[in-house]
């Protein structure tokens, strides 16, 4: 379709990156002060804001359940985020169907058996969205999970893979994403070695797909351990404060 | 309205500590979700552990990111920020969110409402009284919606919810003051929760993280020394289930006492210290030199007075 060059003949993308490289990831966490956990995390130009409230009292009482607790996502994304400003409305197919998503991711890998009856809200909020919208959100969650003490099996660490002129690439922008070239969102448990969520929406050759997958899979390893700095972090920081 | 910007500051700098622990002498290795523990079988599994028993040989691993802790052989991973989770004897502090049939369901900061029945409190007219159908019809008469409340943790139900109880003349609707949330962590168990300070202040440390600073109450209060006799069982009804402050009106100066102790409170909380009567005492000093007490709002008098009321703890 487009004339873009997305690789170019020295098989440098068209941000400057290598088909297997991550975007710079910068996060923090204790972002707010109300929430029980929260998290900030850019993911090259995309920026999400995420807020864990809970386990506490069920507020939609039709949504109990007895023997566990329910978990749920509110996803908003900002009006001015993307390149042309468009205000989506709160009842928006696509981001329900991007916060049911990430419900079903939580809920397979929080221990929500600890707490019968009660809920767990997970609040999140796009600022800005270069491409990779969905594993940024989930990678937020995870800290903000992690942060507000909730247990977990694992990290759940998410990246995109897509394949450009068969060439698999990880962690795509905008530009990339928006050429039709297809792609795919890998949620992976490191530790534990196990695929939390596959998601694509395009067709792709089974060859092809075997390789970017395990690329994605790559991607999701080397997110943990830059995750698991963050966490670290934000931990020592209140260690210290609370000891000097 | 005054509105002041102030510039951004980078966070100090932190050093990330590594490598794998040592169960025998390390107790205070951080670990976070996923991480192993230890694959040693003699260890039982505590809170925030999980047995992996995918690897061979099975693996205790963690579930939450904190500090790892072992008593005798029980190892458990304690999260530095989390929901209160209660125990039998907690003096807790408590807002009622709802009224129901013989309960009220109270709301402490847990990971559900605790509940209260009708017959855990004091009814009026002395402990011995029986408890009536009326008594049942006039549950609000005693604590209604939005009502604040100290109260123990007297047991839980099979599912884990938090049962209170009043019966004690410590225990009772909070009134003259204000609330104030911290996190539950900075609230060390300790003989007392209950503490005048020198400044015509009264304090209520919830061990949930809820904090009630009142004015000092004097005359038939709760921190009169105990009646004796057979006063000593009868509830003065008026006096514990009032919805009134102080008949007395609360003066301007005890206002300003009242809020500026919520304010260091809420500062400790900010610098994440642990919170108890002589450090607030400490915070009440340092913040004397600020004399508008908005000002205890700004970050950097709240590192300030944190800072001073530290050392001088320290000191002391």
């Amino acid at each position: 379709m487009s004339r873009l060059e997305l690789i170019s003949p020295e098989g440098l993308r068209i941000d400057g990156r290598r088909p297997n490289e991550l975007r710079k990831l910068t996060a923090k966490v204790n972002v707010l002060s109300q929430a029980d956990g929260s998290a900030y995390l850019e993911q090259g130009n995309t920026k999400v804001l995420a807020a864990v409230y809970g386990p506490g009292e069920p507020r939609q009482r039709s949504k109990v359940v007895h023997d566990r607790s329910f978990i749920s996502v509110e996803f908003n994304i900002a009006p001015f985020s993307a390149g042309e400003r468009r205000k989506r409305t709160k009842g928006d197919k696509r981001s329900l169907e991007l916060a049911y998503t990430i419900k079903e991711t939580f809920e397979a890998v929080v221990i929500t058996t600890q707490f019968p009856r009660s809920q767990i809200n997970i609040y999140l909020q796009v600022l800005q969205a270069d491409g990779g919208t969905l594993p940024a959100c989930i990678n937020a969650s995870t800290l903000a999970l992690v942060n507000a003490g909730i247990p977990m099996l694992d990290y759940v660490c998410a990246c995109s893979a897509g394949s450009i002129e068969k060439t698999p690439i990880l962690d795509i922008n905008y530009v990339e994403e928006s050429s039709d070239s297809p792609d795919v969102t890998v949620a992976y448990l490191p530790k534990v070695g196990k695929v939390a969520l596959l998601q694509m929406e395009a067709r792709l050759h089974i060859d092809v797909f075997e390789k970017v997958v395990a690329l994605g899979t790559d991607g999701c390893i080397e997110m943990r351990s830059k995750l698991d700095t963050v966490i670290r972090q934000g931990m020592q920081q209140l260690v210290n404060q609370l000891e000097q | 309205m005054q509105v002041s910007f102030s510039a951004p500051r980078a966070a100090p700098p932190v050093t990330v500590h590594h490598g794998d622990m040592d169960m025998d002498t390390d107790q205070t290795h951080i670990v976070t979700p996923g991480e192993s523990i230890t694959s040693d079988m003699q260890y039982m599994r505590g809170h925030g552990t999980r047995l992996d028993e995918s690897s061979d040989p099975p693996i205790l691993t963690s579930t939450l990111a904190g500090h790892v802790s072992r008593v005798n052989k029980l190892v458990s991973v304690k999260p530095l920020k989390a929901r209160y989770t209660g125990d039998i004897g907690d003096i807790v502090v408590g807002r009622i969110v709802d009224v129901g049939q013989k309960r009220w369901k109270v709301d402490i900061g847990s990971k559900g409402d605790a509940v209260l029945q009708l017959s855990s409190i004091n009814l009026p007219g002395g402990v011995q009284r029986r408890k009536l159908e009326s008594d049942e019809k006039q549950m609000r008469t005693f604590f209604a919606e939005g009502d604040v409340l100290v109260a123990e943790v007297q047991s839980f139900f099979a599912d884990g919810v938090c049962n209170l109880h009043t019966r004690s003349l410590n225990f009772c609707k909070l009134r003259n003051g204000s609330f104030v949330v911290v996190p539950p962590r900075l609230i060390q168990r300790t003989r007392s929760h209950f503490h005048s300070l020198p400044c015509g202040v009264d304090v209520i440390l919830g061990l949930n993280g809820y904090v009630w600073v009142s004015k000092t109450v004097r005359k038939g209060g709760r921190h009169n020394e105990t009646k004796v006799g057979l006063d000593e069982d009868a509830v003065d009804a008026e006096m514990v289930y009032s919805n009134k402050n102080e008949a007395s009106a609360i003066n301007k100066d005890e206002r300003l006492a009242v809020a500026r102790v919520c304010n260091c409170i809420a500062a400790l909380a900010h610098e994440f210290k642990y919170i108890n009567d002589t450090i607030i005492v400490y915070a009440y000093e340092a913040s004397l030199a600020y004399p508008d007490v908005q000002d205890l709002l700004k970050l950097n008098v709240m590192e300030h007075i944190t800072r001073e009321a530290y050392e001088q703890m320290k000191n002391a």
